[in-house]
């Protein structure tokens, strides 16, 4: 085997543990009031994390003006989800407005 | 503590095809977002001088969107394997967090279903997954089926990709990488129930670009989380309290 594809796998392991170690050892236990309610807010803080500088950093700075694409393009889909809650609306409207901004400025 | 007693019982196992079709059209917003990015990889992977094989086996055992963009920039670097692994380890630790919370909503599942259904848990993924399951009985089979069709689309994208070796033309016309923030916008709209949401949204996400700016690394998406998760629960703890 190449050191290439050794390098992959050993990727591949540090990559699944962190996904698969809280399945394994929390689906079945009893998991303390606490951790219950901080867990609660995860999903919601993770994916604000990972958003906000999908659309508001460009190439590592802050970018807040209309050359921002996908800033300008967010604002309709946050009307529509709000809107409707429905998420392949969203996403369609999404690349509409990235293809007209794209398109038009 | 293991609670043997609720094995079989907790988990919804009521029509598992019905479970299993209704994910994989649930992911159908992922795949679309998916295919055209591992369509770059592929291609890139190709021409910073990865074989065919080792461009896939990438696709099929990382299964990681942006530390296999990062991996790639590193073999073209010839980075010692260790600072890769490592960077590779950083890089994607964030999915400890979103596993941990998906854990809850899989009571009674056997060490092999979870250690399988550990393998799809992306950002993307874990978006859907935990919006179903909060939002409905959703069992296991459902997320199943929203971690195959996610993965069948990156990794099928990856072998275009690195097959075609260059851009398919039209494909990159379409702004389809749009399709996975337009589609957390949606998830996190649908998770911002009351006032408590939406501060630690507001906080995560504020707190997220100010560390990016701030410090090295994907260090962002945890700390961001973490402080502002810990934020929350403590308030409504106080709250409840008085």
């Amino acid at each position: 085997m190449s050191e290439t594809i050794l390098i992959i796998l050993g990727m591949g392991v540090v990559t699944y543990l962190p996904r698969m170690a809280p399945l394994v050892l929390l689906a079945n236990r009893t998991i303390s009031e606490g951790l219950i309610r901080w867990l609660r807010f995860v999903p919601a803080a993770v994916l604000a994390a990972l958003l906000t500088p999908e659309l508001l950093l460009r190439g590592g700075a802050f970018d807040i003006s209309l050359s921002n694409h996908y800033l300008l393009a967010a604002l309709p889909c946050f009307a529509v989800a709000i809107r409707t809650k429905n998420l392949f609306l969203t996403v369609f409207v999404g690349i509409g407005a990235v293809m007209l901004i794209n398109t038009y400025a | 503590m293991r609670t043997e007693t609720l094995r079989e019982t907790s988990v919804n196992t009521a029509a598992p095809v019905n479970e299993f079709t209704t994910g994989v059209a649930k992911a159908a917003p992922v795949m679309m977002g998916y295919f055209p990015i591992a369509v770059a990889y592929g291609v890139l992977a190709r021409e910073a001088g990865l074989t065919l094989w080792e461009t896939m086996a990438m696709s099929l055992f990382l299964y990681a969107g942006a530390s296999q963009f990062i991996a790639v920039g590193m073999f073209a670097a010839a980075m010692s394997p260790f600072t890769m692994i490592f960077t590779t380890f950083l890089v994607n630790l964030r999915h400890l967090l979103m596993s941990a919370s998906l854990a809850p909503f899989l009571k009674g599942l056997r060490f092999r279903s979870l250690a399988l259904l550990g393998t799809g848990v992306t950002d993307e993924t874990f978006a859907v997954n935990c919006t179903e399951f909060a939002n409905t009985r959703r069992g296991h089979y459902f997320m199943y089926g929203v971690n195959l069709a996610s993965y069948s689309s990156w990794v099928t994208g990856s072998l275009v990709g690195a097959m075609a070796g260059t851009l398919i033309p039209g494909l990159d016309q379409l702004p389809l990488d749009f399709a996975l923030p337009a589609m957390f916008i949606c998830l996190l709209v649908i998770m911002l129930k009351d006032n408590v949401m939406l501060c630690t949204a507001v906080l995560a996400g504020g707190l997220s670009i100010l560390l990016a700016l701030l410090i090295e690394g994907n260090w962002n998406i945890i700390l961001a989380t973490v402080i502002a998760a810990t934020v929350a629960s403590g308030w409504e703890k106080c709250r409840k309290r008085s």
